[in-house]
């Protein structure tokens, strides 16, 4: 039987990853990427502490999460295609539109 | 063999994860994020949530990271030189200082709590699926449907961001 901190665990190192995605990588997908494996960390806690205290809320979160995440890669790439038909570039230190 | 099945998942999913972070090319990267998706679909096969580990595959897998090569594609983007961020370094401390702070939480918490009202057994008697929809569709009905007018909004606002502009507000879009 695999106790839950394992899935906790794993899902930690999966956050941190991502967390890592974001803050280090300069193309704007594969921050989009990072997102989605810090998605996917979140779900596996919803799912293992679901299965392991008898609940199926943490299953329906999880779902939800899902839609979102659509949504979320939905609305992203389409401001990606906008800032790259402006200037060729998806290179986050060079999107400074909105600085003060 | 749940314990091996765990380590073979959990030990390539993290692989993935961290050569999605890592790689240089992005088309790389998102073949890196597939299996990612697909051994975490498998966590969920073993925490017996099989419908949600089939809408991780069909969904995840089969729209959103499909999307995403698919516009990986359209932007034919060239290997930047520099892909990292140039002080990176800093951001590594942070995280990697977070993540200790995460794990010491983790190893400190006793992880009970009251249990809910859908035990294992009584789960596996209809099946997952069958449990996922009497929950979401008796408690959980408004979350539901502002989920699917979320959606709708979505999608709206990615036709309308990603159209090409044309007609007399051609000049400014």
């Amino acid at each position: 039987m695999v106790p839950l901190s394992a899935y906790v665990a794993v899902s930690a190192v999966l956050f941190t990853t991502g967390v890592i995605g974001v803050l280090i990588r300069r193309n704007f997908i594969i921050v989009l990427m990072a997102v989605e494996i810090m998605l996917n960390a979140a779900n596996l806690n919803l799912v293992a502490f679901s299965h392991y205290l008898d609940s199926m809320a943490g299953q329906i979160v999880a779902l939800f999460v899902i839609a979102i995440a659509g949504g979320e890669a939905a609305v992203g790439l389409a401001i990606i295609i906008v800032v790259f038909r402006g200037k060729i570039s998806t290179n986050v230190d060079e999107m400074n539109l909105l600085k003060w | 063999m749940v314990a091996f099945f765990f380590a073979y998942f959990s030990l390539v999913s993290i692989l993935a994860g961290a050569l999605t972070v890592a790689l240089r090319n992005p088309v790389h990267c998102g073949i890196a994020l597939l299996t990612l998706l697909l051994h975490v679909a498998g966590l969920f096969f073993l925490l017996n949530a099989e419908f949600l580990a089939i809408v991780q595959i069909i969904v995840y897998v089969g729209a959103i990271l499909v999307l995403y090569l698919f516009v990986l594609m359209l932007l034919n983007l060239k290997t930047d030189e520099r892909y990292l961020h140039s002080r990176y370094p800093l951001f590594l401390v942070p995280a990697v200082l977070g993540f200790a702070y995460l794990l010491a939480l983790m190893l400190r918490s006793p992880f009970g709590g009251s249990k809910g009202d859908a035990p294992v057994p009584a789960v596996l008697q209809h099946g997952d699926t069958y449990a996922v929809g009497i929950k979401m569709f008796n408690d959980y009905l408004l979350p539901f449907e502002i989920v699917g007018v979320f959606l709708l909004g979505a999608i709206i606002g990615a036709i309308v961001l990603a159209k090409t502009p044309s007609g007399p507000d051609a000049e400014n879009p």
